[in-house]
């Protein structure tokens, strides 16, 4: 069992490091109460200087601890949804594909590859040119760039775990074949897909954080992203308005990298234990 | 035929599914789009009448159905001709070829930079497992992993070019500054070096990891155990034996890339005002020039498929195991 003690320091610092943001999200309005983009203070205020803005304030007068604690709202939401979303639909993809095999294999397998050809960043930029900016539409264009990888690790999975003899005894037991493939062979594909899991959710804050500093996030919400793009027009005079948030997202990955390497060790180490035995 | 025109056909000819559903996806954007192509042309030429605006939907086939449209559509790609950019009042392949150079070679230092520094340093930790140098090293590679390049170049603008006054701020070169040779290259170099930093620091880490990770598993194997028993020196088994068959997922990992690079382009070369084509992308959607927008990804495509073309003939002379066969 995977227990506190024995996932290493870099699985805990990550822990650690995302239960804190995840309280900072949940008590957004308890720390800073009322709009974080309502002018609150004098202009350009620096950082340490005065108790009412500890992170001081931006060119029009808002409180940059403000925009940070619900800026992380903004960014978690949509890194959960739009990895949790790249994920379903990838292992979808990828469970249909190596189950079926054959002609749909083929085809589904010549999707993901044009999926990877263009770029990530470019495929959510035409998803936001045709739509619009907003939360659902960052949502679905983040996850159209990020579910390939799950769709080919899952893939390989199935392929590997169809000719068990536990398929087998599905087929004997007169399940149909979708209900084998998705009742009985993905549950036991998950594994692999938590390691892509933590890759899936630090490469959405990212392309959600550059995004929405290009102006294509939703207008009506602060993010991490915007307020770097929002410092970066007085960067000479005040860098922390840029700097300070960027920290907040560097700190964002780092915690979801460290966690999710550790976590991935710790189930690689006990997998191979469980294949031991 | 020569053996490698025939493996180069091939793979091509492998692309060429990918490249049609990508042809497909993006008639499909096209078509979803407000507006047509002549809506495009009078927005730029002011009013046509009736007679002329029919005549014109009749040449570029608008008023066919859609099966006809996509032939139009593809057939004119295949003479090069990527449609009119609204935005730039000029043809999508015109200013595509013009954005396009500054970016390759922005992404060409940049890989560059990321592929023979990062697996240096990964050879430099995957050299002895478990050391502190491994442990510093690759604690490191996950924190560049986390920066982003957007932030980073913001940053190094800060440090190097408002306070130290080292480099310049943005751009690709001096305006108008009248230098030729090699001033002229010392100054665009000059305008790199940050836009290559920030663009290339996340993939250096990639491939330190990359190399690293790939290096200890190496050390497991029978014939590392065979080639210290051997009493080789453990410079020699570290640079001709560990190292030389771990960068071979290291090199795949090059074609992977080079999507994510182009994707990264669009805003390292935001933020440091260069005009190239990652930030035709950018420019395109906040201008609504869809045409404008599906010429770069179109490109992109192209210019990854050859990215893994390259990358596939590199693997013959890296691994004797797979050479070309045909």
């Amino acid at each position: 069992m995977t227990g506190w003690g024995n996932i290493g320091w870099q699985a805990r610092f990550g822990l650690l490091l995302l239960a804190a943001l995840g309280l900072m999200a949940l008590a957004a309005p308890l720390i800073a109460p009322g709009d974080p983009l309502a002018l609150s203070g004098p202009p350009l205020l620096r950082p340490f200087l005065d108790a009412a803005h500890p992170l001081g304030t931006d060119r029009l007068g808002r409180d940059v601890l403000a925009g940070i604690v619900h800026g992380s709202r903004t960014t978690l939401m949509i890194a959960l949804f739009s990895a949790a979303a790249a994920l379903m639909f990838g292992s979808l993809i990828g469970t249909l594909s190596g189950f079926l095999g054959g002609i749909v294999d083929l085809a589904l397998m010549r999707l993901t590859e044009a999926f990877q050809t263009v770029p990530a960043f470019l495929l959510a930029l035409a998803a936001i040119s045709m739509s619009g900016p907003g939360i659902p539409t960052l949502v679905f264009a983040i996850s159209l760039g990020n579910w390939t990888q799950a769709a080919r690790v899952t893939r390989a999975e199935v392929l590997s775990l169809r000719e068990r003899d536990f398929v087998a005894a599905a087929r004997v037991l007169g399940m149909r074949p979708l209900e084998i493939a998705f009742r009985e062979i993905l549950p036991n594909a998950f594994g692999p897909l938590v390691s892509l899991a933590a890759i899936s959710v630090a490469s959405a804050i990212l392309i959600e954080a550059a995004l929405s500093f290009l102006g294509f996030g939703d207008p009506n919400r602060v993010t991490w992203g915007s307020m770097i793009a929002e410092g970066r027009t007085v960067l000479r005079a005040a860098p922390y308005l840029s700097v300070v948030p960027g920290i907040a997202l560097v700190a964002t990955v780092l915690g979801v990298h460290f966690a999710g390497r550790g976590l991935a060790l710790r189930e690689g180490v006990s997998r191979r234990e469980r294949v031991a035995q | 035929m020569p053996p490698l025109a025939t493996f180069l056909l091939k793979r091509l000819a492998a692309a060429l599914p990918v490249l049609a559903i990508v042809l497909l996806g993006s008639f499909a954007l096209l078509e979803a789009a407000p507006g047509d192509a002549v809506d495009a042309y009078i927005g730029r030429s002011g009013a046509l009448d009736a007679g002329q605006i029919e005549a014109l939907r009749r040449e570029l086939r608008l008023d066919e159905g859609p099966a006809n449209r996509l032939a139009a559509y593809v057939s004119a790609l295949a003479r090069g001709d990527l449609g009119w950019s609204s935005a730039f009042e000029r043809p999508v392949a015109s200013v595509v070829a013009e954005r396009l150079p500054v970016t390759l070679l922005l992404m060409g230092v940049s890989t560059a930079l990321a592929f023979l520094l990062g697996s240096l340093l990964g050879v430099v930790a995957g050299a002895r497992p478990g050391s502190w140098r491994d442990r510093f090293l690759s604690t490191a590679s996950l924190a560049l992993y986390a920066v982003p390049g957007f932030w980073l170049g913001l940053v190094l603008i800060v440090v190097f070019s408002v306070h130290l006054h080292w480099l310049p701020i943005g751009g690709i070169e001096a305006v108008a500054s009248g230098r030729t040779g090699l001033a002229r290259i010392g100054d665009i170099a000059a305008h790199m070096v940050l836009p290559v930093a920030s663009l290339s620091m996340i993939y250096l880490g990639l491939y330190l990891r990359l190399m690293r990770d790939r290096m200890a598993a190496i050390w497991n194997e029978p014939f590392a155990l065979a080639l210290k028993a051997r009493g080789l020196s453990r410079t020699r088994i570290v640079w001709r034996h560990i190292a030389r068959n771990a960068i071979v997922p290291a090199v795949t990992m090059l074609g992977l890339q080079a999507a994510a690079m182009l994707g990264g382009s669009v805003v390292i070369e935001s933020v440091f005002a260069i005009p190239g084509f990652g930030r035709l992308a950018a420019e395109a959607v906040s201008r609504r020039d869809t045409p404008l927008l599906l010429g770069v990804i179109l490109c992109s495509a192209l210019i990854v498929i050859l990215a893994n073309l390259l990358v596939d003939l590199a693997y013959g002379k890296l691994d004797p195991r797979v050479r070309i066969r045909t």
